[in-house]
């Protein structure tokens, strides 16, 4: 086949394929927000399959254990014959600190403990009816110490936490959103079709929303939740406290697609062909600046989860027994405290991990949303 | 945009790219600005309220319960008189009411139960210093990203300009109490010092004097790099994608063919017009500066308005917490305001808009 050959087949794929296809590829030629939605899904998986990745579950504790630090991971064991493949850990053995008199944990390079694949551990139930009692990775004796990313003050293990804390941090980023998308489309919706004293209105409160500073706002209503309150209401609480300013950013976005489309040829078209208004809304003027949304909803998601991080730091947010990226990060809110245990910042590289590809995938989105761009 | 641009470099002779808008416009657009604030500010007066008031129980049911945990026992007429002395017998509106008339009218900002003393003479050096915290950020924000945002755009796509690009992308996603964290472990760990704070231990209670200034001069980088970076890397990548916008247009490769020097090329149009967004972001940066200095400032304990509005809000410390956000708020109105009118005075088309 000639290339110009080649060239006009391109062409002619281009011209019957759908808005979706397009995007696709626009959005697929962006190498990092590729990579970023590969990050990404992998860590809504993460957030899936807790149970089953996590060597323990997040309130196992070991006593002995308080503040161990990690472990280094050695994949290979030398045996009679010869190199084989099995990760491993050292031990640890405590020692007196001469200066500071405190107990610290070194590696007991005489023991060694396996780690094995798919061992069976503390029962746990998949997806709320799997029932099993395998994880992933773990020490083959159920005893030994395995603390990859070091245990927290009282001997847990934070890898489990961290990822436990996945589940939290990231659904509170896709149930907010999922609010704010509610209010947004409906508010916005309403502004950007109805106009007039409606829309004028509307506006008025979204600027006064804005207006007022994020995060004392946050911190009066977020301390205004009851302390008693179960810990998944106090979660659904949060979300509706985040959302009730991440609402405005959408509802913007929203009204000003619609009254950029409220005059375009095909809308006029099918008024004027007697189409009734929500049939106008749904299937001509929906389907077209969809994609818009939705990179719109994918930016709005770090935000969400940085402020559930900031507010559960700050023990405003989220409260333990809940597992979240924030709650874990708490624990490192006193310099002694990181001074003495840095690891305990590991949860750290996680958020950045996840705001970091959520933005790279928002950005392509963003990008690919409008295929017939330049 | 590219309208606009025209507009602007075909209507105008003598390379004047700016003239003072007529008075009376700007006088006009002013009081109308300031007329929308009013319901603004009513609002946040009430919304502050409301949240002062949204916790179940007050107070006086903090201390009770205080009180009772450590084994006394609290009489009722006790109980009532205190109510009566803060006013919490009082239905919502009246409460309301007396709050807001006594701001507005004496400057009384109620008392603070937890300490006892005048809400005004806690809040009002803590604001100051939020305040200061946020304008050095910003002005800190404008001047990295001015240089750093023109250097990107010129030499787009050389090692540069991905180093900064790739550090504005890390200054985006790391949340800033993390960043604090991280800066607080470092400087603790490797330079064996703290850096927390604004002032040295000689100068927390000292009163205002040359030297003090001087030592929160020395402590304020700290914080203002943190708050800063999101902002910076953010407001480069505008500077960078404006700038480039501009560096295509025809006009643009005019001035080449006419043999104006490189720099002064750059200078004279592009970089005129893509600064626009320095001022016209303004209005949005200082609000999530005052919001994230909230949090930074618990994290490094300074002494601005967000740790001690913490403490208020978990204590229930009802006129402390509400002033707290109301001042914010009007603080950031304020600053939105101010930005306004500044873009307003320097870009005329802003106000025909409305």
């Amino acid at each position: 086949m000639t290339a110009r050959a080649m060239e006009s087949d391109r062409q002619e794929a281009i011209n019957v394929a759908t808005q979706w296809q397009l995007m696709w590829w626009r959005f697929r030629k962006h190498r990092l927000a590729m990579t970023s939605l590969v990050i990404v899904i992998l860590i809504y998986l993460v957030a899936l399959l807790a149970e089953f990745l996590a060597p323990f579950t997040p309130d196992e504790f070991q006593a002995d254990y308080t503040y161990a630090p990690p472990q280094r991971l050695h994949l290979f064991l030398e045996t009679e014959n010869g190199l084989r493949f099995q990760p491993w850990v050292h031990g640890y053995k405590v020692e007196i600190e001469e200066e500071a008199l405190r107990r610290v944990f070194v590696p007991d390079e005489e023991v060694i403990h396996e780690i094995g694949f798919f061992v069976s551990g503390v029962p746990i139930t998949l997806f709320g009816f799997l029932e099993t009692d395998r994880h992933l990775v773990g020490p083959k004796d159920p005893e030994a110490p395995m603390f990859l990313f070091g245990a927290d003050k009282l001997g847990r293990d934070m890898l489990t936490r961290m990822i436990y804390g996945t589940r939290i941090s990231m659904s509170i980023g896709l149930v907010g959103v999922a609010l704010s998308l509610i209010l947004g489309i409906l508010l916005g919706g309403l502004s950007g079709f109805l106009g007039g004293h409606v829309d004028n209105i509307i506006q008025r409160v979204i600027e006064f929303i804005r207006s007022v500073p994020t995060i004392p706002l946050w911190m009066g209503l977020a301390a205004a939740l009851p302390t008693d309150w179960p810990p998944l209401r106090i979660y659904f609480g949060i979300t509706v406290i985040l959302s009730f300013i991440g609402w405005t950013e959408l509802a913007r976005v929203i009204r000003g697609r619609f009254l950029a489309l409220r005059t375009e040829d095909f809308v006029v078209a099918a008024h004027l062909d007697g189409v009734g208004q929500m049939r106008i809304i749904l299937h001509h003027m929906v389907p077209s600046f969809l994609s818009h949304i939705i990179a719109a909803l994918t930016l709005a998601i770090p935000n969400m989860i940085l402020a559930e991080t900031s507010l559960s730091f700050l023990g405003l947010g989220l409260r333990p027994p809940i597992v979240s990226w924030g709650v874990l990060l708490q624990e490192a809110q006193n310099i002694r405290t990181v001074a003495t245990a840095p690891w305990l910042f590991s949860t750290g590289g996680a958020v950045f991990i996840a705001i970091l590809a959520l933005n790279f995938v928002g950005d392509g989105l963003r990008d690919a949303a409008d295929p017939y761009a330049r | 945009m590219p309208a606009d641009a025209f507009r602007r470099f075909s209507t105008r002779q003598g390379g004047v790219l700016w003239a003072p808008p007529c008075p009376r416009t700007m006088i006009r657009y002013i009081l109308r600005r300031l007329l929308i604030m009013i319901p603004t500010l009513f609002g946040i007066s009430i919304i502050a309220f409301i949240i002062i008031q949204l916790p179940p129980g007050d107070y006086l049911t903090t201390v009770i319960a205080q009180l009772s945990a450590s084994g006394d026992l609290v009489e009722e007429d006790v109980i009532a008189s205190l109510k009566a002395q803060y006013g919490l017998d009082r239905p919502m509106h009246v409460q309301y009411l007396k709050w807001i008339s006594n701001i507005l009218l004496r400057g009384d900002f109620g008392t603070s139960f937890e300490w006892d003393v005048a809400v005004g003479e806690l809040i009002w050096s803590r604001l100051g210093l939020t305040v200061t915290l946020s304008v050095a950020t910003l002005l800190f924000t404008w001047a990295v990203a001015f240089p750093v945002g023109i250097y990107a755009a010129v030499r787009q796509y050389s090692w540069g300009d991905y180093l900064f690009t790739g550090i504005g992308f890390v200054g985006l996603a790391i949340p800033n109490f993390l960043l604090a964290l991280v800066l607080m472990y470092v400087a603790f760990k490797y330079f064996n010092q703290s850096v927390g704070g604004l002032f040295s231990p000689d100068f927390v209670e000292a009163p205002w004097t040359w030297a003090r200034v001087q030592d929160m001069l020395g402590h304020l980088w700290v914080p203002m790099i943190i708050l800063g970076t999101a902002g910076t890397a953010g407001l480069i990548r505008i500077m960078r994608a404006n700038l480039l916008d501009e560096l295509r247009k025809p006009y643009v490769k005019t001035a080449r063919a006419k043999g104006l020097s490189e720099l002064r090329l750059l200078l004279k149009y592009p970089v005129r017009v893509a600064l626009n967004p320095f001022v016209s972001t303004i209005g949005l940066t200082l609000p999530i500066l005052i919001s994230g200095s909230a949090i930074v400032s618990v994290v490094l304990s300074l002494p601005t308005s967000g740790p001690l509005l913490l403490r208020a809000l978990i204590a229930q410390d009802m006129y402390l917490a509400g002033s707290f956000i109301l001042m914010l708020g009007i603080i950031t109105v304020l600053g939105t305001l101010l930005s306004d009118l500044l873009l307003a005075w320097l870009d005329p088309r802003i106000r025909f808009d409305d």
